[in-house]
């Protein structure tokens, strides 16, 4: 053991956070509340060997985003990510588009 | 009624997954081929969340990259996927796996997730792939797809581990660089080479990167997937070569135990 936890990246967090949201998280852009650096979220540096996740700044290590999940509700705090660019897919159009009369 | 080209964005379910086979694939690791009906397919990359239950209802839960090609192995039906499991000494689940489970049993997994560490056959540049340890996952994963999809982007793999023992995949690796065209693999060993191998043990550095790599002028795409400290390294030697920072994808592990 060394002093200093060990985190890996945000990568890790697809699976908890896809079970929140439609689309997949870890591809979208967001900028850290505290220094402005704007990544994606797969680049945070995330600690997740606690009872809850949590997702800091690749670059000044403040906390963007913590996720604590029970058997059935979980809590997710955003408040250090001061926006999330997320890409949705384009949906592609119906060879014919269904009309309502 | 008509279905409706929308993706479907439908809740991440956990799927049972049953044990087909197993593989050694070194003195630490394992693949562990399993069926999962319904499985939707995959992006070479990504990765699933394990979940083990014990019988009080205690769970465990743990990520791993998914190895197999993005379309099944041959001689394997569509919902077989694979991972690979290192055994970390006093893990909770990864004991488990490596040890304990063999054909015919059962877990949950959860995926396919995350959309950064993929490639994808359509991609037209070339690959430099460094794995260090068993970060080797799903690099392999983007081998057997790229042979898969009969894609002839040139890749070129470099493979830190700490002596011949702890080298995974070292048949299929030898045997794809012999027989996948486009596809060099450099082998590194840190502590202990296998007898009579031209480099003495060391670690990674700059002067290695540039022979086995790509010069960052040709604009390769690089993933880097290892422990933290490797990772971090590298990125940084392929940052300091000039290669674009948002050309080079990571995928750094903590202990999977």
């Amino acid at each position: 053991m060394t002093g200093v936890p060990e985190w890996v990246d945000g990568n890790d967090i697809a699976g908890a956070t896809r079970e929140l949201f439609a689309v997949d998280l870890t591809v979208a852009r967001g900028r850290c509340a505290t220094c402005g650096r704007e990544a994606m979220v797969a680049e945070a540096h995330v600690y997740d060997r606690a009872p809850g996740i949590v997702a800091r700044c690749a670059s000044c290590e403040s906390v963007l985003l913590r996720l604590v999940r029970a058997p059935d509700r979980a809590w997710l705090d955003l408040r250090g990510l001061s926006y999330l660019e997320v890409p949705i897919p384009a949906p592609v159009a119906p060879a014919a588009m269904p009309v309502v009369a | 009624m008509t279905e409706l080209a929308t993706p479907t964005r439908r809740p991440l379910a956990w799927r049972v997954a049953t044990v087909a086979a197993v593989r050694e694939e070194s003195v630490v690791a394992r693949t562990l081929v399993l069926d999962v009906p319904d499985w939707p397919g995959h992006i070479a990359g990504q990765h699933v969340d394990v979940r083990l239950t014990a019988p009080d209802g205690y769970t465990a839960q743990r990520s791993y990259s998914l190895a197999s090609a993005a379309r099944a192995s041959a001689g394997y039906a569509v919902s077989t996927v694979e991972i690979l499991v290192q055994r970390i000494p006093r893990g909770e689940v990864s004991p488990w796996l490596c040890d304990i489970a063999m054909v015919g049993d059962q877990f949950e997994i959860r995926g396919p997730v995350g959309g950064y560490f993929v490639w994808e056959p359509s991609r037209p540049e070339p690959v430099l792939l460094v794995a260090g340890g068993s970060g080797i996952a799903p690099l392999m994963a983007m081998i057997r797809t790229r042979k898969e999809a009969g894609s002839r982007v040139p890749f070129r793999l470099i493979y830190s581990v700490r002596d011949p023992d702890t080298l995974i995949f070292g048949e299929e690796l030898a045997r794809r660089a012999r027989d996948d065209h486009g596809l060099d693999v450099t082998i590194v060993y840190t502590r202990q080479t296998p007898p009579g191998w031209r480099r003495p043990p060391g670690r990674l550095d700059a002067v290695l990167l540039a022979e086995a790599g790509w010069p960052a002028t040709l604009a390769p795409a690089c993933y880097v997937c290892g422990p933290t400290g490797f990772v971090e390294t590298v990125a940084d030697l392929l940052v300091a070569a000039g290669h674009d920072p948002a050309a080079i994808r990571t995928e750094r592990f903590g202990p999977t135990g």
